[in-house]
């Protein structure tokens, strides 16, 4: 680049200037080809070190009693997480009985109604996509004090409904998205033929992003039942299987959380264990989806 | 200013035919037709009326549930406010500026957490970018094409990971080998610049912005990528043509043209890593303090709020705890709404909607 250089080739000889140009053009982009294929080994790494992690970690942990018992005293060995599967179970099934039908319906007025609304819509939209990044222990202090506080208990309940809100915005979103990619001819198909808009909607426009539909829904139930932040402020916790969604419950993560920072080798270890489980059966899901819905399927965000 | 008047150009022709398709698709063209009906031929009133009556309770179901979902954003907005008015008159200004956390002086401040959330998520959203969009740069432009797709998907598979689990590893394996083999190490060869000091504990800000990062890049890697596959293969071919290299390419056609796609990707990672809260919680240590050296322990407005909430002495240091969640809030909500208009301009440049 430096000027007396460039005039001594220049003078010597133009073509000794445009191969040494050409080689150091070719090494950056040599440099920067392993550069990115490089990152791309640490990622992809990063991925199967903690994966096979887990696994080797987890599987130690699992045996028919960490299934089927409640926590043992603590410290001691023996006993599993059974309160904490039932409870995941009865959390996260309150959360998809509100989240799922709500999100569905945003998610239909946003790709169907509201394109011909304007302001409204606008800022419905806005608000489902910043709702999507608020931090889910914001909406964990919201249902603090608007459920927990008046109800004078941590619950099952509250953590439904805190996991609930932070469903909606990721199924609005991804059943808006699939939505919007049926072809409009269906719905003037199906409105040249008489059948009210209602019915379209419901009848032809759902059925046809099914798929993708489903594919959120799973998604989002996934995510929120990774959830651990909301829920140490609505549903706390318990050491006991509690099938009363009034009272304090707990959830696989909650579990996690209480293990890891307890000073016991056991703890740790069942730890492990309930992260396998957990990990387990997102991924799973995930990859069940992954090939079921092939190429109509959704990504994660 | 250019951009702006290339992309309304752009603009134009997608949005004119779609309207012209929303008239007849949805709520408002059914009325229209209605009416129409209602004027002409009276024997069509009936059929009409009963079709409008489907509408109307549909209609005003789905937009109740919007209603809903706006009321209790907006009731976040106000019980946040709410709970945190205590400390808000009880501290002012100085909950922003000073470096006091004292619970049983009834003394607040919450400058440390500030500091350290932008401390963690920089760092993060640092390590997280390079090695992310070098990634997705790799899986887009370099990658051969079989191995695009599998690996990519596997990367998403990161993000399945709960925040937990993350935090779990981060706290049992990793903050040991930083305090055993990491810190020490540093400590002896990089001791003499300054932050490079101090006790290593193995947990703090160091451990929470490493698990940070590596939460961060599938999400940096999948949204970038998205960004990058909107990049058609015309601009690359005319730079191949002309005799560029594949980085002259990447430098001078796709990155320009993926630009705000990548910027929005971002702008929405850094809204997650400034909200992260579990990971971060369990792996940062805690500490009320400035941090003064990369080995100190600290908290960030999250992780500050779930480590502290179930442990409050009084009703101030849970309504101090909620302004901190306030903070938070507001940040967070501002980086969206940024993100928010950054993608919806790419996507509206690409005729994507």
């Amino acid at each position: 680049m430096s000027a007396p250089q460039t005039l001594q080739t220049n003078n010597l000889k133009t073509k000794g200037k445009n191969t040494r140009n050409k080689t150091r053009r070719r090494i950056t982009s040599v440099l920067v080809y392993g550069f990115t294929a490089l990152s791309t080994l640490l990622s992809l790494g990063l991925l199967l070190y903690l994966l096979i992690f887990l696994l080797s970690k987890g599987i130690g942990a699992l045996n028919w009693d960490f299934f089927t018992k409640e926590p043992s005293a603590v410290g001691e060995a023996g006993g599993g997480i059974l309160s904490s599967l039932l409870g995941t179970l009865l959390i996260v099934g309150i959360a998809s009985i509100f989240g799922v039908p709500m999100g569905l319906m945003i998610g239909m007025y946003l790709s169907e109604l509201a394109r011909s609304e304007g302001v409204f819509a606008n800022v419905a939209r806005l608000a489902v996509n910043t709702f999507a990044g608020i931090p889910s222990i914001i909406v964990g202090v919201f249902v603090y004090f608007t459920v927990v506080k008046p109800m004078g208990s941590f619950s099952a309940l509250a953590g439904g409904i805190a996991l609930a809100i932070i469903m909606v915005p990721i199924i609005a979103r991804t059943s808006e998205d699939v939505m919007r990619l049926v072809p409009g001819s269906i719905r003037e198909a199906g409105l040249a033929l008489g059948i009210p808009s209602w019915r379209v909607i419901l009848g032809l426009v759902l059925p046809a992003a099914r798929a993708g539909v489903i594919t959120g829904g799973v998604l989002a139930v996934a995510r929120v039942a990774g959830e651990t932040a909301p829920l140490i402020l609505t549903a706390l916790g318990n050491e006991f299987v509690q099938t009363n969604p009034l009272k304090p419950t707990d959830e696989l993560t909650l579990r996690i959380l209480k293990y890891a920072r307890g000073p016991f080798e056991v703890w740790h270890q069942q730890a492990y264990g309930a992260a396998f489980v957990l990990v387990a059966g997102v991924t799973l899901g995930a990859l069940l989806l992954r090939l079921t819905t092939r190429g109509r399927g959704i990504k994660i965000q | 200013m250019k951009d702006i008047v290339s992309q309304k150009h752009a603009e134009e022709p997608e949005t004119e035919p779609l309207q012209a398709r929303q008239e007849g698709a949805p709520m408002m063209g059914m009325e229209r037709a209605t009416q129409i009906d209602t004027a002409g031929a009276s024997a069509v009133v009936s059929p009409a009326r009963s079709r409008n009556f489907g509408d109307l309770v549909f209609g005003s179901a789905v937009r109740i549930s919007v209603w809903l979902f706006l009321a209790v954003l907006v009731g976040i907005a106000i019980v946040l406010v709410v709970q945190s008015w205590p400390s808000i008159q009880h501290s002012g200004l100085a909950f922003f500026t000073q470096e006091a956390w004292d619970p049983v002086n009834f003394k607040f401040g919450a400058a440390p957490f500030i500091l350290g959330t932008i401390i963690v998520a920089g760092v993060a959203m640092i390590l997280a970018g390079t090695v992310g969009l070098a990634t997705a740069l790799y899986l887009v432009e370099f990658a051969p094409r079989w191995l695009r797709e599998p690996v990519a998907f596997l990367i998403e598979l990161l993000a399945y990971i709960p925040s937990v689990v993350y935090g779990l590893w981060g706290l049992l394996v990793m903050a040991p080998w930083l305090q055993q083999t990491v810190q020490p190490w540093i400590q002896q060869h990089l001791g003499a610049i300054p932050f490079f000091n101090g006790p290593p504990y193995g947990v703090g800000i160091m451990a929470a912005s490493l698990i940070l990062s590596i939460m961060l890049l599938p999400l940096i890697v999948s949204l970038s990528r998205e960004a990058l596959l909107l990049v058609p293969d015309s601009q690359r071919e005319a730079m191949l043509a002309l005799g560029a290299t594949r980085w002259e390419v990447l430098h001078q056609a796709v990155i320009p043209y993926a630009r705000s796609g990548i910027f929005g990707a971002i702008i929405l990672s850094l809204g997650r890593a400034l909200g992260e809260t579990m990971a971060v919680a369990m792996t940062i240590g805690g500490g009320f303090r400035f941090i003064k050296t990369i080995f100190d322990q600290g908290y960030t407005l999250a992780s500050i709020i779930a480590n502290e909430f179930n442990e409050v002495s009084s009703d101030l240091y849970l309504s101090a705890l909620i302004e901190a969640g306030l903070i938070l809030f507001v940040l967070t909500a501002l980086v969206n709404i940024a993100a928010y208009f950054m993608l919806r301009r790419m996507n509206r440049a690409h005729g994507v909607r």
